[in-house]
C-alpha cells in the first residue's frame, strides 16, 4: 500500500514539472517572438511573427484558465488584426510604388 | 539658406544615439523590476468578485460565470464596448473611401478555401454564440468567427453590392449598440434600473442581445478590413 501512495506523489510532483516546463517555455518563447517583431527589418516578416505571437498568447490565456479571452485572442488578436496590418502593408507597398514612380516620371520630364 | 541645426560629425551621432539607448534600457530594467516585485507580490489566489458572482448565478439567467458578468452584471460596460466598435468603424470610414478594387483573380487555395470553410464558420459561429451561456464562448468569440468570414469573403474578390451597401450594411452596424439601448430604455420603462434583467426573463433577454451584438460585431469587424467607407456606386 505504501508503494502506491508513493508512485501517485511523484506522479503529481511530475505532472506539476512538466506545467512549470510548460509555462517557462511558453513565457520564454513570448518574450523572443515579441522581440523579433519588433527588431526585424521587413514588415511582412514582422507581421507575421506577430500573427504567431498573438497565437501563443492564447495559449497563454488558456494556462491562465480563461479560455474566454484565449477564443477572442485567437480570433481577433492573431487572425483579425494580423490580416489588417497585412492590408494595410500592403496598401504602404502599393502607395510607395505609385508614387515612385511619379517621381520618375518627373525627373524625366526635368531632364527633358 | 541659414543652416538650422550644427551639422555635427558621424561619430558624435553615433554616440548620442547610444547615449538614448542606454538610457531607454535604464528606465526599462528600472520599470521591469518594479513591474516584476509587484506581481511577485500579489497573493496567489485572489478571489476578487468571483464568490459575489457565484452567488448570484441563478439570477442572472445563464450559466457562464463569464457571461453572466458581460451581459448581465456589467451589461453596461458592454453597451458602451459596442459603442467604442462603432466609433473605431467610423473613424476609419472618415479617413477616406475604401481602395480601388484591383481586377486579380485569386489562386487556387483562395479559390476554393472560402468555398469548404465559409459554411463551417458560420456554423462554429452560430454554436459559439448559443454556447456561451454554460461554457467558454459568447458575443465576442462568435463575432470575431463570423467577422473572419468576411474577411475570407473579401480577400477571396467579393465585394458587397451597392444595395446592400447603402442602408442594410448602416442598420446591421447599429443593431449591437442599438438592442442594447433600447432594452435598456424598455427595462426603465418597465420600472426597473437601465439594464436590469427580469430573472425570470434575464435568460431569453441575453440570447436576444448577444445575437445581435454577434451581427454587429462581425460586420463591423469586416468593415474595418474594407479599409474605408465603402464605394455606393453613388458619383459624388
Amino acid at each position: 500500500m505504501e508503494a502506491v501512495t508513493v508512485d501517485a506523489v511523484s506522479m503529481f510532483e511530475t505532472v506539476t514539472m512538466l506545467h512549470w516546463a510548460f509555462d517557462a517555455v511558453l513565457g520564454f518563447a513570448l518574450l523572443w517572438l515579441a522581440w523579433l517583431a519588433l527588431t526585424s527589418q521587413d514588415l511582412f516578416k514582422a507581421i507575421v511573427l506577430f500573427i504567431a505571437f498573438g497565437l501563443l498568447m492564447a495559449l497563454a490565456w488558456v494556462r491562465l484558465d480563461a479560455p474566454d479571452i484565449a477564443l477572442a485572442e485567437a480570433a481577433i488578436g492573431a487572425g483579425l488584426t494580423g490580416a489588417l496590418l497585412l492590408s494595410a502593408l500592403a496598401r504602404l507597398k502599393s502607395k510607395h510604388n505609385t508614387r515612385a514612380d511619379h517621381e520618375k516620371v518627373d525627373e524625366s520630364e526635368v531632364h527633358d | 539658406m541659414k543652416k538650422l541645426m550644427n551639422p555635427k560629425s558621424m561619430t558624435e551621432i553615433v554616440a548620442q544615439q547610444m547615449l538614448f539607448r542606454l538610457l531607454l534600457v535604464a528606465l526599462l530594467a528600472v520599470m521591469l523590476t518594479g513591474l516584476g516585485y509587484a506581481v511577485l507580490s500579489l497573493p496567489l489566489q485572489a478571489p476578487g468578485l468571483s464568490e459575489a458572482v457565484a452567488k448570484n448565478l441563478e439570477t442572472s439567467g445563464v450559466s457562464n460565470p463569464v457571461t453572466a458578468v458581460l451581459i448581465n452584471f456589467r451589461a453596461y460596460d458592454t453597451l458602451l464596448e459596442m459603442g467604442v466598435l462603432l466609433l473605431a468603424l467610423l473613424g476609419v470610414w472618415s479617413l477616406g473611401g475604401e481602395p480601388e478594387q484591383r481586377e486579380s483573380s485569386p489562386g487556387a487555395v483562395l479559390d476554393m478555401l472560402p468555398r469548404l470553410l465559409v459554411s463551417v464558420l458560420i456554423l462554429v459561429a452560430g454554436y459559439l454564440l448559443w454556447d456561451g451561456g454554460h461554457a467558454p464562448g459568447g458575443a465576442f468569440q462568435a463575432g470575431s468567427v463570423l467577422g473572419a468570414v468576411g474577411v475570407l469573403l473579401l480577400l477571396a474578390g467579393w465585394h458587397p453590392s451597392a444595395r446592400l451597401v447603402r442602408l442594410p450594411l448602416r442598420i446591421a452596424l447599429v443593431a449591437g449598440l442599438g438592442m442594447f439601448v433600447v432594452m435598456g430604455m424598455v427595462l426603465i420603462l418597465m420600472g426597473r434600473r437601465l439594464l436590469e434583467y427580469p430573472p425570470a426573463q434575464a435568460g431569453a433577454i441575453i440570447l436576444l442581445i448577444e445575437a445581435t451584438a454577434t451581427l454587429s460585431i462581425a460586420i463591423t469587424l469586416a468593415s474595418l478590413f474594407l479599409g474605408g467607407r465603402p464605394n455606393s456606386g453613388a458619383r459624388k
